[in-house]
């Protein structure tokens, strides 16, 4: 490898690597802790069967679910301005990635909450606590322990999603890889490099993952 | 009386599962629910409390009146207040520990403070003989175990009255003795019970009365003794006979 591209990679993995802590991964935890409160709220009220906000809620699933991510994000951040709407670059990214994701994992969620037992319901209801104090206590954190796989695999799907936040202009991790390409021209060396970075966070994404899931096992593990 | 039910009705799609039911259940009584199965025995003690809505019915309570198809949740919860239920399924919290089990409704449902319910909870599952496994969770006990511990569940909010829905149906056949003799023991202690059970040792030898059901109406209630030895309907004579046909087959099967 010549020595000017090696110094290109050297002085540039500094760069990536800070817009990738200091916008990537706060970008995908903003997002992602909007799309998680969506998504349980949405599936709450599917699993209560709350009668009008139930339409509503298959309808933003429907309209989310069916329409690209790329196209949700210029209509929010391009096409909103023309009717008065004008948001911050990064505010639109988190909207729009949060309302996508949340669509998603609201079906995660609402899974989960259904494969709960009923009779955990009804054991509640003999012992005396409401509807409120049952899914707070029993219902809830069951179905999140059998939707933490999927909203883990949810949570590194958004992170390389954030990616399509450069083309609304915020200035994040590729973004940036785009930008020092201008000036060089080494995009195989530049974009790979990006990628690995990428990799180097899913990686430990990953790792987080399986921790937490061992952890969440100590009661619903196999027979000791 | 302590609890009577008078006229209980209820349909499933178009299906008369219970047709007009009767109990009448005094203090300390243990009732034996007998039935051929899709009799409507559970649908009954459901209805009971309110796990199921009656279309028609009415439950006198240690005096006091509740229409089981229209009360209210304040209603609801008052019966639920002095009744405790056993599942066929046990239903423990899966999340829960099995001291957690116990305490989750007192301390959640009740307010009270922790370290008084976990007392009561200890109290109860040394009842049931379960004090050693307080931190296991259900998933790590055998379906004998968790019975045990939804029993002292039930127990921990001493309730008036316990309902068993065939607490023993689901279990394998030589865990049955370990649930039977804790039932057998809250009998003996005074307790009131009504068991929909298919354990006809248990209907003979620790209830006092039987309710015999067939396609949703009672065909025969009254002492146990009476109703074994002597049974007046024919469905009833049909019913001991089949059970104890089944148990020597089962017999020649085991010794064969």
């Amino acid at each position: 490898m010549d020595e000017r591209l090696w110094n290109i990679l050297v002085d540039s993995f500094p760069q990536l690597l800070g817009y990738g802590v200091r916008v990537t991964i706060p970008l995908t935890l903003i997002s992602f802790a909007l799309a998680l409160v969506i998504a349980v709220i949405v599936a709450l009220i599917q699993y209560a069967d709350v009668k009008v906000l139930r339409q509503i809620c298959r309808f933003y699933i429907w309209i989310v679910r069916g329409t690209p991510l790329l196209v949700q994000l210029y209509i929010v951040f391009f096409g909103l301005p023309s009717v008065g709407v004008v948001l911050d670059a990064f505010l639109a990214a988190v909207l729009v990635l949060g309302f996508n994701e949340g669509a998603y994992m609201a079906e995660t969620v609402r899974g989960a909450l259904e494969s709960v037992s009923r009779g955990q319901m009804e054991a509640g209801y003999c012992v005396g606590m409401n509807y409120l104090q049952i899914m707070t206590h029993v219902v809830l954190p069951q179905a999140f322990r059998t939707a933490f796989p999927a909203l883990g695999n949810s949570m590194i799907g958004m992170l390389k999603e954030t990616s399509m936040a450069a083309t609304i202009t915020v200035m994040e991790m590729f973004r940036q890889a785009q930008v020092i390409n201008g000036r060089v021209y080494e995009s195989l060396a530049l974009y790979g490099e990006v990628a690995l970075i990428y990799l180097l966070f899913c990686t430990v994404l990953t790792w987080l993952q399986r921790l937490g899931e061992k952890r969440l096992s100590a009661y619903g593990g196999k027979k000791a | 009386m302590m609890l009577e039910a008078k006229n209980v009705h209820k349909r499933f799609d178009g299906q008369d599962v219970l047709k007009g039911i009767d109990l009448q259940v005094e203090k300390g009584d243990v009732v034996a629910i007998l039935g051929p199965s899709g009799s409507g025995k559970t649908t009954f003690l459901r209805c009971l409390n309110f796990l199921e809505r009656a279309d028609r019915g009415e439950l006198v309570f240690d005096g006091e009146r509740f229409d089981l198809h229209a009360a209210n949740h304040a209603d609801i919860a008052r019966v639920r207040k002095k009744t405790a239920f056993v599942f066929q399924n046990y239903n423990l919290f899966l999340n829960k520990t099995v001291l957690q089990n116990v305490t989750l409704g007192l301390t959640v449902a009740g307010k009270m403070k922790k370290t008084e319910a976990n007392e009561i909870a200890f109290a109860a599952l040394r009842r049931v003989g379960m004090e050693n496994k307080l931190d296991s969770y259900p998933s790590q006990l055998s379906g004998g175990q968790q019975q045990r511990v939804a029993i002292a569940r039930g127990l921990a909010s001493s309730p008036e009255i316990i309902y068993f829905d065939e607490p023993t149906s689901a279990l394998d056949p030589e865990l049955i003795g370990e649930v039977l003799a804790v039932m057998r023991q809250l009998a003996e202690d005074g307790m009131t019970m009504l068991v929909v059970t298919h354990e006809m040792d248990f209907a003979r030898n620790v209830s006092n009365k039987v309710l015999f059901m067939a396609d949703g109406s009672v065909v025969e209630s009254g002492p146990s003794k009476a109703f074994f030895e002597n049974p007046q309907a024919a469905r009833s004579r049909d019913f001991i006979r089949s059970i104890l046909e089944a148990r020597q087959y089962d017999l020649s099967v085991t010794f064969a």
